[in-house]
């Protein structure tokens, strides 16, 4: 009995060195070399490249550093309903989102090669500057400071948003103009307070603001019926208008009193990865325009129609001054379909937000969305 | 008899005088037009079931709960892949099964149980959530989230705050000039600027600086900045007790020929400690709630998560917000309370002699 305890007893502290030593062991033992990471497949010593950082650097060093990489670093918004926000699974949804993912699949023909980086207003430009991304596709309107000062260039315009109003059914306003002598709820401090003084004194009409300090106030202002309009950006007044008590009895004005184009952007001096970008979102709105769709690609892979095979890569070879494959552009549209199938799925009038295609219609159908030709 | 002895009990605490009446009915008027409508949002007109916004809008209805059923696992884990999520739970339940003997001062082999808990246990977590060794797939840290990421934040502040803490206050009553000023100066430095400053920095600004190709990943630099950050605070609270052990304990430990460290470790801590837990617990309590401020470096924390999920336009309701907030302040409220509690239960069992 004595002896046999006595043997456990040495035999323990071997043992637990034992796994101790292991444990420890495992613990500093790198990944597998290929060791596929979740969504990233990130090697663990894969370190940026030389050169990443600062707007200066060779053309085609993008396209090469997010190769190596093995993913393309996305800069999103920190939700913004529509545009990128999580769903309840946790992915990541909305047009921006869309976008990331149609450039993901241009470039490695897969478009869950994304890694998201949710970015504020504050830091999103930074994110960029620094090289912790490669795109930032977050609702960012296009400005000349943005494109010039910043050292950034915008790569096309994703979605033409502009400052609307939200009013109710009930008051029978059906337009800008009969807001004349209205009392306003808006965000103090931002543009939209000068967009308002603006469009008000360029159409001679008198009104009144009530200026809150966060939209959420304004909006709750408004709701409870201390003015007869709410203002802040159409597509924001969509979303806004769902959070109301009784939704279905506001309606969005039809004008916009300003310019807001939103668009995908990245660093200066990389005219390539620019072109990648630019041209994917080209190729989204092109496809519109032909009829591509994600459902039938792979059919009009054999289409007659000349711009149809250029866009698919059955004829010419347009993905290679891109440095990507010739069916880099049916590859995006696999993924996330054309330019219309996005708006639909993201924000379009079959889901909660109800935006009409407005000015974002094609140039045929009364819009502004027109695409250069793939030629 | 009773009733006699209610109404007794009734005019002795609550209306003594005519000034304690009326503030006795004045705390009841407030109190009765707040809770029962709060309850009859939360509870009784509140919708409990449902798939998406639809069954939360209408007139008269109250809480969306099942706003808050259907994101549970986003809150919990953030965007970390859901078949890897028991890694996740097994790293917290390893780590619950070292807490709880901790916790309850009655089970033996303390010493090994604390070596487990600050030693191995942080190891075999790095292993389980970040994974990317032979055999666990690596899951990046932009995927963390939620409650996960509040308690990382939350548990590395406090295991590192409480002994860099202790180091920090005793450097700051040393002797030795050199250590005194350092210490002083890391915790005048680390005191004088905000937790949003820091986190602002060490996520934003650092890269910058940093040579190119060195690459720090974003969620440890902001664990960095808030373990010194939380470490001065701790510093300053460990000091307090020092100065309450009276003088003459230290120099009859030094008659009795300990050496320093005997004599702060076998001496003059366990005193200096035990009279300031209620500091302590309050400073961790407050680490708890400042994880929150991660948000800002872009860095999804429980709240963070909480709100992030309000931006799903397929659960967009007009009291979707307040719901969201109310059960975060919930789950907050849990955790507070509960260290609270505890913090309780040790003072009365450590000052057990000393109760007057």
């Amino acid at each position: 009995m004595a002896r046999r305890s006595s043997l456990a007893s040495r035999i323990f502290p071997f043992v637990f060195g034992l796994v101790v030593g292991a444990g420890v062991l495992y613990f500093f033992l790198p990944g597998p070399p290929q060791g596929g990471k979740v969504q990233t497949a990130q090697q663990p010593g894969a370190k940026p490249q030389p050169g990443q950082q600062g707007p200066a650097q060779p053309a085609g060093s993008t396209l090469a550093e997010v190769r190596a990489r093995g993913y393309i670093q996305c800069g999103v918004s920190t939700g913004l309903p529509g545009f990128s926000n999580p769903d309840d699974k946790g992915n990541w949804t909305g047009i921006d989102v869309d976008f990331c993912r149609a450039v993901a699949a241009a470039v490695f023909g897969d478009a869950s090669k994304v890694k998201y980086r949710p970015l504020n207003a504050k830091d999103r430009f930074t994110a960029l500057q620094s090289g912790e991304v490669d795109l930032l596709s977050r609702n960012t309107t296009w400005t000349m400071s943005r494109d010039t000062s910043l050292g950034f260039d915008f790569a096309g315009v994703i979605y033409y948003d502009g400052q609307g109003f939200l009013v109710k059914k009930a008051s029978g306003i059906t337009s800008a103009a009969q807001l004349n002598g209205a009392t306003i709820c808006t965000q103090t401090g931002t543009t939209t307070e000068l967009n308002l003084a603006d469009y008000f004194r360029g159409q001679n009409m008198s009104y009144k603001v009530l200026p809150f300090e966060k939209n959420e106030e304004a909006l709750s202002a408004y709701d409870n019926g201390r003015c007869d309009a709410y203002t802040t950006d159409a597509s924001g007044l969509h979303a806004q208008r769902l959070i109301l008590k009784t939704p279905d009895d506001h309606i969005v004005l039809p004008e916009v009193i300003s310019k807001e184009p939103l668009g995908p952007l990245v660093r200066q001096g990389d005219p390539q990865w620019e072109d990648i970008v630019r041209w994917t979102l080209f190729a989204l709105i092109d496809a519109e325009e032909l009829g591509v769709t994600s459902a039938n690609v792979d059919q009009q892979m054999t289409s007659a129609s000349p711009e149809v095979r250029r866009l698919l890569g059955t004829e010419g070879k347009f993905g290679e001054p891109l440095g990507l494959s010739n069916g880099w552009a049916a590859d995006a549209l696999r993924a996330v379909g054309n330019y219309g199938e996005m708006f639909e799925r993201n924000v379009g009038t079959k889901t909660p937000l109800g935006i009409p295609r407005g000015l974002n219609a094609l140039w045929r159908n009364g819009g502004v969305m027109y695409a250069p030709p793939i030629r | 008899m009773t009733v006699n002895a209610a109404v007794k009990w009734l005019k002795r605490n609550l209306f003594s005088s005519w000034w304690n009446g009326a503030l006795t009915l004045l705390v009841l008027y407030i109190v009765w037009s707040a809770i029962p409508p709060f309850l009859d949002w939360a509870i009784v007109h509140a919708v409990w079931s449902g798939e998406g916004r639809e069954a939360c809008l209408g007139p008269g209805k109250g809480a969306c709960w099942p706003f808050i059923f259907a994101n549970l696992d986003q809150f919990a884990y953030g965007r970390y892949p859901a078949e890897l999520r028991w890694r996740v739970d097994l790293a917290f339940l390893l780590g619950l099964a070292g807490l709880v003997p901790m916790l309850i001062p009655r089970v033996p082999a303390k010493l090994w149980n604390l070596g487990y808990l600050v030693v191995a246990w942080p190891m075999i977590a790095i292993v389980l959530i970040a994974g990317d060794r032979p055999g666990l797939v690596g899951v990046d840290t932009d995927l963390w989230g939620g409650l996960l990421v509040t308690l990382i934040v939350a548990i590395t502040g406090i295991v590192a705050s409480f002994p860099l803490g202790i180091l920090l206050a005793l450097g700051r009553r040393s002797e030795m000039p050199v250590i005194r000023t350092l210490s002083i100066v890391f915790i005048e430095f680390w005191r004088g600027v905000p937790l949003v400053t820091v986190l602002f920095m060490a996520s934003v600004m650092l890269p910058l600086f940093l040579p190119q190709g060195v690459h720090l990943d974003n969620l440890l630099r902001c664990l960095v900045g808030v373990a010194l950050f939380s470490s001065a605070y701790m510093a300053e609270v460990v000091r307090g007790g020092l100065q309450a052990v009276p003088r003459g304990q230290y120099e009859a430990a030094r008659a009795l020929g300990l050496s320093y460290w005997q004599t702060m470790g076998l001496i003059v801590l366990p005193q200096a400690l035990r009279s300031v837990i209620p500091g302590i617990v309050n400073t961790f309590i407050g680490l708890f709630k400042d994880t929150t401020l991660v948000l800002i470096v872009g860095l999804f924390d429980f709240l963070g998560q909480v709100r992030i999920q309000l931006s799903d336009m397929h659960w967009s309701t007009p009291q979707g917000a307040a719901t969201g907030y109310v059960f975060a302040a919930l789950v907050y409220w849990v955790f507070c309370f509960g260290m609270s509690r505890y913090s309780v239960f040790m003072e009365k069992r450590l000052n057990a002699g000393q109760i007057r």
